[in-house]
């Protein structure tokens, strides 16, 4: 389904990686690895299409994935380095953006409760279902990675999951939590490419090793 | 559209949760409007006659206070990402933002707009003209000032690059602005400023959110 061609990507004038190739079947994992620098995240936002890259190509279904990069967007779901939680809001309203693009959740009346039931839904996913009327700013650092991975579960339609250090800070109950999804995920036929210095729970994964 | 409308929701619930921070353009205004009498004297005739540029110098100065977090919160938590992984193209996201700013620093100053006029002591006959040319003012600050807070984001010292940039391509909102406020106090017709004022929206309104997604698209790589 996901295919690079000889991907290369320049960062602050330095190269930080040539001749990326990979080929991502139906269910298929990816992890990146690699020291500090290698382009591990540079490669996930070059394939979030967030980066241009500097040569090659990204395939989907044999098409150029990056042609258009807002049809590309819709079909990928992106959890970063940062956590992207506004501490101003309540855990359940951190959500609330990422739910627009559920499907069946957009107006009001019995739509929005669709969309309320999916931010629950997505919660109890990762764990923080009791703190969803917390204010977000009082989450442990833990806490708000998993409120960042929650927004995986709300895009469970997203075929491709691009994942940056998914783990870091997270407790043993967590990854495992974590890691059900992910399966859960990659038997619906998702695919899943995560950067990590940690092991994640990812049975039959590739690895891909910068260097 | 539901993204649009989600965005806007979004940035309009966080800035009701930093009331602090949305309300603080408003005070600007008030106490700066209110430096000038204490500055040149309260006699009345002199305060009337300065009081449409007053208003609009100090409209200006309060919009551009909001503007450095515009983006930059956004930027440096890693929401920024998000957005422009909403499926949603980047100018929308920049229309979405300038929507949200216009709603939350512009309608206040709008409505503020009369008090402070009062104050002043602006003649009555200019009330409807510095109104009727705030609207299409406050939004155009809005435009003007998302696209400079995209192209500065990720720069260092971007908070002193802002007004600079801001600054001069507000200079004809400030003239025609306070054009039509003056031509009105003293009984000529404001419809002139204000069909200006209106041209250089019609002008911003395209432009300023494809310059500001295209910039965003730019600090995200």
């Amino acid at each position: 389904m996901l295919t690079a061609r000889a991907l290369a990507a320049f960062r602050g004038g330095r190269l930080v990686f040539r001749d990326i190739d990979f080929d991502l079947a139906a269910g298929g994992a990816l992890l990146l690895s690699g020291p500090n620098g290698s382009g591990k995240s540079t490669l996930l936002r070059i394939l979030a299409g967030l980066a241009p890259a500097e040569t090659g190509q990204l395939l989907w279904d044999s098409t150029d994935a990056l042609a258009d990069p807002i049809s590309h967007a819709r079909r990928l779901a992106f959890v970063g380095h940062t956590d992207a939680v506004k501490p101003g809001l309540t855990v359940s309203e951190n959500l609330l953006f990422a739910a627009h693009a559920v499907p069946g959740s957009t107006g009001k009346g019995a739509k929005r409760t669709g969309r309320d039931a999916a931010i629950a839904d997505a919660l109890d996913a990762v764990g923080l279902g009791a703190l969803a009327d917390l204010p977000a700013r009082y989450l442990s650092a833990g806490q708000r990675r998993r409120l960042a991975l929650a927004r995986l579960a709300l895009r469970r339609d997203a075929p491709l999951w691009l994942l940056d250090e998914p783990t870091l800070g997270l407790d043993v109950a967590s990854v495992a939590r974590l890691g059900a999804l992910l399966q859960a995920h990659r038997e619906a036929g998702g695919l899943v490419i995560a950067a990590t210095h940690l092991p994640l729970p990812l049975a039959g994964a590739g690895e891909l090793r910068l260097q | 559209m539901s993204g649009f409308a989600a965005l806007v929701g979004r940035e309009l619930r966080l800035s009701l949760r930093q009331l602090a921070d949305t309300l603080a353009a408003v005070l600007f205004f008030f106490v700066a409007g209110t430096l000038f009498p204490l500055a040149i004297g309260p006699a009345p005739e002199v305060l009337g006659r300065m009081a449409p540029g007053i208003v609009w110098v100090c409209a200006l100065l309060a919009a551009l206070l909001p503007l450095e977090r515009l983006f930059g919160a956004d930027f440096d938590d890693g929401s920024l990402d998000q957005l422009l992984l909403s499926g949603l193209p980047a100018s929308a996201v920049a229309a979405g933002k300038a929507l949200a700013h216009w709603l939350v620093t512009g309608v206040p100053l709008l409505a503020a707009s009369v008090p402070l006029g009062l104050m002043l002591r602006m003649p009555e006959p200019a009330f409807g003209a510095l109104v009727a040319g705030l609207l299409p003012g406050t939004a155009l600050l809005s435009l003007l000032g998302t696209a400079a807070s995209a192209v500065v984001l990720g720069a260092r010292r971007g908070a002193v690059l802002l007004p600079v940039l801001v600054l001069p391509l507000s200079v004809p909102v400030l003239i025609f602005g306070a054009a039509a406020a003056d031509a009105a106090s003293v009984g000529l017709s404001a419809r002139p400023n204000l069909l200006l004022l209106t041209a250089y929206l019609a002008a911003a309104l395209p432009l300023c959110p494809l310059a500001a997604g295209a910039a965003l698209r730019g600090a995200a790589a």
